[in-house]
Parts: C-alpha cells; sequence; structure tokens
C-alpha cells in the first residue's frame, strides 16, 4: 500500500504543480474573453454583462466591420498570391532544370536576411511610385514577398518527395506539364500547400509594421492596427474594454486555427527533425 | 538570357492549358521534351522571380540609394549627400541608448526564454495524455500575433482595476495603483513578460524535436554509470540538445534584436525614450516626426549589416564548438 501511494503523491503534487503553470499560460486569454463581457467602470459595459464593449468597437470610426473586411481582403489576397507563387516556383525548382535556377532560390531565401523595417522603408518609395501607395492590393504584395522564403522552401520539398516516375509518366502520356501539375501534382502535394496557406494567413492576419508603414488611410487599416488606434480614442482615456474586445476578435480565428490543425502542425515539426 | 525562345513557348503552353490535353500529336513532341521542359521551368520561376526582384532586389537597391541622398518623406529624392545620413543616424541623440537598450532587452530574452522553454520541454517530454494537455497550454500563445499579445497584455496591466494591480493589492503591495509601464525598468520587464508568454511554447516545441532525437541507450547507459539526474541533465542532455539550443538562440537574437511591435504598442518607447529600440528608431526617424527616409534608411542599413556580423559570429562559435 505504501509502495503504491508514494508515487501515486508524486503524480499528483506534480499535476497540481503543473497544472498551474498551464493555467498561468491560458489565463490571459481567458481573462481577455470574461473581461470583454464583464462589467467595468470606464468602458462601454458599466452594469451588468453584456455586449458593450463589441458594440463600441463595432462602431468605432470605419467600424468593426470595415476593419474586418481590409483585415480579410489582405489576408485572402496574401494567401493566393502565395500559394500560386509558391506552387509554380515550387514546381520549377524541383522538376526543371533552368538556367540561374540556384542563383533565383538563393536570392528568395536572402528574403530572410534581411530586416523588416529595412525593406519597407525603399517598398514605402516604391509603392508609391507604381501608384500602390495606401492600396490593400499593395500591402498584400509585399506580404506576399515576405512569405516567399518559408513558402517556396516547403512547396519545393512536397514536390522532391512526390516520386518523380508520377510525373514523368503524365508527361509520357501526353500531358502537358501544366496540365500534369493540376490533375496529378497538386492532389500530391496538398499537406504542403495547407501548411504554406496556413502560415501566410496567420502572418498577414496579424502583420502590424507592414501595415503600420504602407497604409496611411485610416479607413484601410487591418484590425489590429484599428485595435491598436482605439485605445487612446476617448479623450485620451484608454478604453480597456474595447481593446480587450478587440483582442479577442483578433485572437479567435488564430486559436481555432490552431486548435484544429495542431496535430498537423506539431507533427510536421516533430518529423522535419527525424529526416534533419 | 533565355527570353527569345522563352517567348514562343509561353505561347504555346498556353495555348496547350486552354485547348486541354488533346489528343492530336502529343506524342510526337516526345523528343522535343527535354528543351522544351528547360523553358517552361522558367516560366513556372517567373512569378518567383517578379516578386524576388519587384519587391526584394530592387527595393535593397533602393534603400542602399535612399542611405546616400538627402530624402525627404514627402519631398522625395534631393540628391545625394554621402555620407551626411550615416553620421546623421550615428550622431542621433537617441542612437547609442537604443543600442545599448536593444543589446540589454535582447540578452534579458535570450536567457530567460530559452531557459523557460528548456524547462517546459524537459516537463512534457515524455508521452502522456497530461503532458499533451500540458504542451496544448503552453502552445496556445503562439498562435496568437505578436501586435495581439501585446495589445491583451496592456489591458492586464492597466493602473487601475487591471486584474495584475488588483492581484498585487491584493497581498498588500502598492495602493491598488501599480504602474506596470510607468517606470524604465518596470516597462523593460513587463515587455519581456509578454515575449515570455508568447513565445515559449513555440521554442518549447523546437526543444522537443532535439530532446526526440536523443536515444534512450544514452540516458540508460549513463544511469548504469550510477549518474544521478542532475548530472545526466548536465552532462548528457545539454551536450546533445546543442544544435536545437543554437537553432533557438539564433532565432531568439535575431527576433529580439528586431523588436519592434511589442514595444511601439507597451511604450512607444517610453518612459522618457528608455525603451526605444533600434528598429523604432529607424521607424521614428522615418514616418514618426523627423520624417527623413535617408538617415532611416543609412541606419536600417547599419542594422542590417550588424546582423550579417552577428549571425556570421553565432555560427562559426557554434560550428567551431561542435567539432
Amino acid at each position: 500500500m505504501s509502495t503504491m501511494s508514494r508515487p501515486l503523491l508524486a503524480t499528483s503534487s506534480r499535476r497540481v504543480l503543473t497544472g498551474a503553470l498551464a493555467l498561468l499560460f491560458l489565463f490571459p486569454l481567458v481573462w481577455a474573453a470574461v473581461a470583454s463581457v464583464a462589467p467595468q467602470p470606464g468602458t462601454a459595459q458599466v452594469d451588468g454583462w453584456g455586449l458593450g464593449n463589441y458594440a463600441r468597437l463595432a462602431g468605432y470610426q470605419a467600424g468593426l466591420t470595415q476593419y474586418l473586411i481590409n483585415s480579410v481582403l489582405i489576408s485572402g489576397m496574401t494567401v493566393i498570391f502565395t500559394l500560386v507563387v509558391s506552387l509554380l516556383g515550387g514546381y520549377a525548382f524541383a522538376l526543371f532544370n533552368f538556367p540561374g535556377k540556384n542563383l533565383l532560390f538563393l536570392a528568395t531565401l536572402a528574403i530572410l536576411m534581411v530586416p523588416y523595417a529595412t525593406l519597407l522603408i525603399p517598398l514605402y518609395v516604391l509603392l508609391n511610385s507604381i501608384g500602390l501607395q495606401n492600396s490593400l492590393v499593395g500591402l498584400a504584395l509585399v506580404l506576399t514577398m515576405f512569405q516567399l522564403p518559408f513558402a517556396t522552401f516547403m512547396m519545393r520539398i512536397s514536390f522532391e518527395a512526390v516520386p518523380r516516375e508520377l510525373a514523368e509518366s503524365a508527361y509520357v502520356d501526353g500531358c502537358g506539364t501544366f496540365t500534369a501539375l493540376l490533375r496529378i501534382l497538386v492532389p500530391a502535394v496538398k499537406p504542403g500547400l495547407i501548411t504554406v496557406g496556413l502560415f501566410a494567413f496567420l502572418a498577414a492576419w496579424n502583420d502590424f509594421i507592414a501595415p503600420l508603414i504602407l497604409i496611411n488611410d485610416s479607413d484601410k487599416v487591418p484590425l489590429p492596427l484599428a485595435v491598436a488606434n482605439i485605445r487612446g480614442q476617448v479623450m485620451g482615456v484608454v478604453d480597456y474594454g474595447a481593446t480587450e474586445a478587440g483582442v479577442v476578435i483578433l485572437a479567435l480565428p488564430c486559436v481555432v486555427l490552431f486548435l484544429i490543425l495542431q496535430r498537423h502542425y506539431v507533427r510536421g515539426f516533430m518529423s522535419g527533425a527525424l529526416k534533419g | 538570357m533565355a527570353t527569345p525562345v522563352e517567348r514562343p513557348t509561353a505561347v504555346r503552353s498556353a495555348a496547350r492549358t486552354t485547348a486541354g490535353p488533346g489528343p492530336d500529336g502529343q506524342r510526337r513532341r516526345a523528343p522535343r521534351l527535354r528543351l522544351a521542359r528547360r523553358n517552361q521551368g522558367w516560366l513556372y520561376a517567373a512569378p518567383t522571380a517578379l516578386f524576388v526582384t519587384v519587391f526584394f532586389l530592387i527595393p535593397v537597391l533602393l534603400v542602399a540609394q535612399m542611405s546616400l541622398s538627402d530624402w525627404g518623406l514627402f519631398a522625395g529624392n534631393r540628391g545625394f549627400n554621402a555620407p551626411d545620413n550615416y553620421t546623421d543616424a550615428v550622431g542621433q541623440r537617441l542612437f547609442w541608448p537604443a543600442v545599448w537598450f536593444t543589446v540589454k532587452y535582447t540578452i534579458i530574452t535570450t536567457i530567460i526564454l530559452i531557459g523557460v522553454a528548456l524547462g517546459l520541454a524537459m516537463m512534457v517530454q515524455e508521452v502522456a495524455l497530461w503532458n499533451s494537455f500540458l504542451r496544448t497550454s503552453f502552445l496556445v500563445p503562439s498562435a496568437l500575433g505578436l501586435a495581439s499579445a501585446s495589445l491583451l497584455f496592456y489591458a492586464l496591466y492597466a493602473p487601475e482595476g487591471g486584474p495584475f494591480a488588483r492581484l498585487l493589492s491584493g497581498l498588500g503591495i502598492g495602493d491598488g495603483t501599480v504602474s506596470f509601464l510607468g517606470s524604465p525598468n518596470a516597462a523593460l520587464w513587463s515587455t519581456v513578460a509578454v515575449i515570455v508568454w508568447r513565445f515559449a511554447g513555440f521554442y518549447m516545441l523546437l526543444l522537443l524535436v532535439g530532446l526526440q532525437g536523443i536515444s534512450s541507450d544514452v540516458y540508460e547507459a549513463a544511469r548504469v554509470d550510477g549518474a544521478n539526474r542532475w548530472q545526466i541533465f548536465v552532462h548528457v542532455t545539454l551536450p546533445l540538445l546543442k544544435p536545437s539550443l543554437a537553432l533557438c538562440t539564433i532565432l531568439c537574437i535575431t527576433g529580439s534584436l528586431l523588436a519592434f511591435d511589442q514595444f511601439y504598442i507597451l511604450t512607444r518607447g517610453g518612459p522618457d525614450n528608455s525603451t526605444i529600440t533600434i528598429v523604432l528608431l529607424v521607424y521614428n526617424i522615418a514616418f514618426g516626426g523627423r520624417n527623413d527616409l535617408g538617415v532611416a534608411a543609412a541606419l536600417s542599413l547599419i542594422v542590417l549589416l550588424a546582423l550579417i556580423v552577428i549571425n556570421v559570429v553565432q555560427f562559426t562559435a557554434l560550428r567551431g564548438r561542435e567539432d
């Protein structure tokens, strides 16, 4: 009995300690969700529980809907551009030989080496000169460029993991290279596409400094900037309630996506390690 | 160089795409397949090449030109003025304080973050249902954007009525109003706390990958030799974990040296410019009042150069130790 109870005691005290640590990590998110609907002086939700903070957010300047639309447009375009460019690029790098191939691949990876801010200053000037200043399309193009090192690398190794005979036999059967890509190879590299798309979405949805520099029009800013702006809006007094509501709306899609895809995400990391 | 050949191929492949793979004489092309595919490679790589050229290579050249020119935010290019921008950038009143603060922040963040991540990884490395719950809890914050995490903690740090302030006054510290961002030191540590919360799970995951690569035989051998848990940790786990620790260190140092979002949202560089990082200084010079893109470009090129040097040093140091 005593030999049984000692490990049991050790296990349960370990559980209490580690459980408390887990709660410490979860606390900020849970608190934000609760506080955003809880009564709090100095916010739009003073008496009783309710959605007052969300209502204030909905009516702030251009309105929550407008900022959500901006964020969805920016993220959507970034995901589509990234998927198309990296799908074609990965295909080219994995299955074709062409002059300048290695140079182009290295140049793509070199994007990682240059700090964000170093590129955003000339990009501000460049976008102005090609008429894309203050535009969601311009911002999405820039965010796509920042995604390319990871996306191109990911799609290249995805295509290289597909047995070469699959593509070759399609070419011999008379498929053009583009038909072979669409009909045979896209289904084979789907996991890679999902990962690339997910990363592009999260990066674009959450990005702060690129829209801060590239978008001047306050009606065109994405949600993170809008929530950051609303804080000091009411006569210089910080509206914490609206901030909490904004954080909940910002975090919700990310947390949901993470929980749905965490197996995929964690396993991807782990299997990558085994290969490396 | 491939352009003269590329154009007919482009037309042909476009025509083929719209027509679909008809049975008409597709097989006859087989001998020319290799040559055709050579050019088609460029065609598929063209969007990547376009993006890299327009949004990366040209901007890098442009930032170099800007750093050598008198370039106002609204006035635009007013001609060559080198090396004024560089002397101006280094001569900024806030240049050395920003460098010093960025380095201090980087060192503190890297040590704490990797220490915490290593502790968490050791805690959850065994496969068990409870551990997978713990892993998920530690990882959830890394789903958030850095800006969202900073905004969330900005609300948590509310001096009046914020949960942390209430907790502290409940413990008898402070009188209900505690300033988490009001003094230089408090602002620094409060920001470090956000970063640890947001990134600990991510670095834990990277270290778990390394831990999984260590064979259980090695532990068994150490245990047979009579090593205790601490000895195993120091003499077996840490040395074998070095590649993963090195990766985490490089990522963490690079990320911290370029810190921006968290300070822009939490402190705006205050109080009294005590938490201005280098990138925040670049932003302030370019868009936050001085509106001088030339000086900002010069400063950001200095940052790029410093980063390259630091990374080369890190890589050689870590490789040297591996041998």
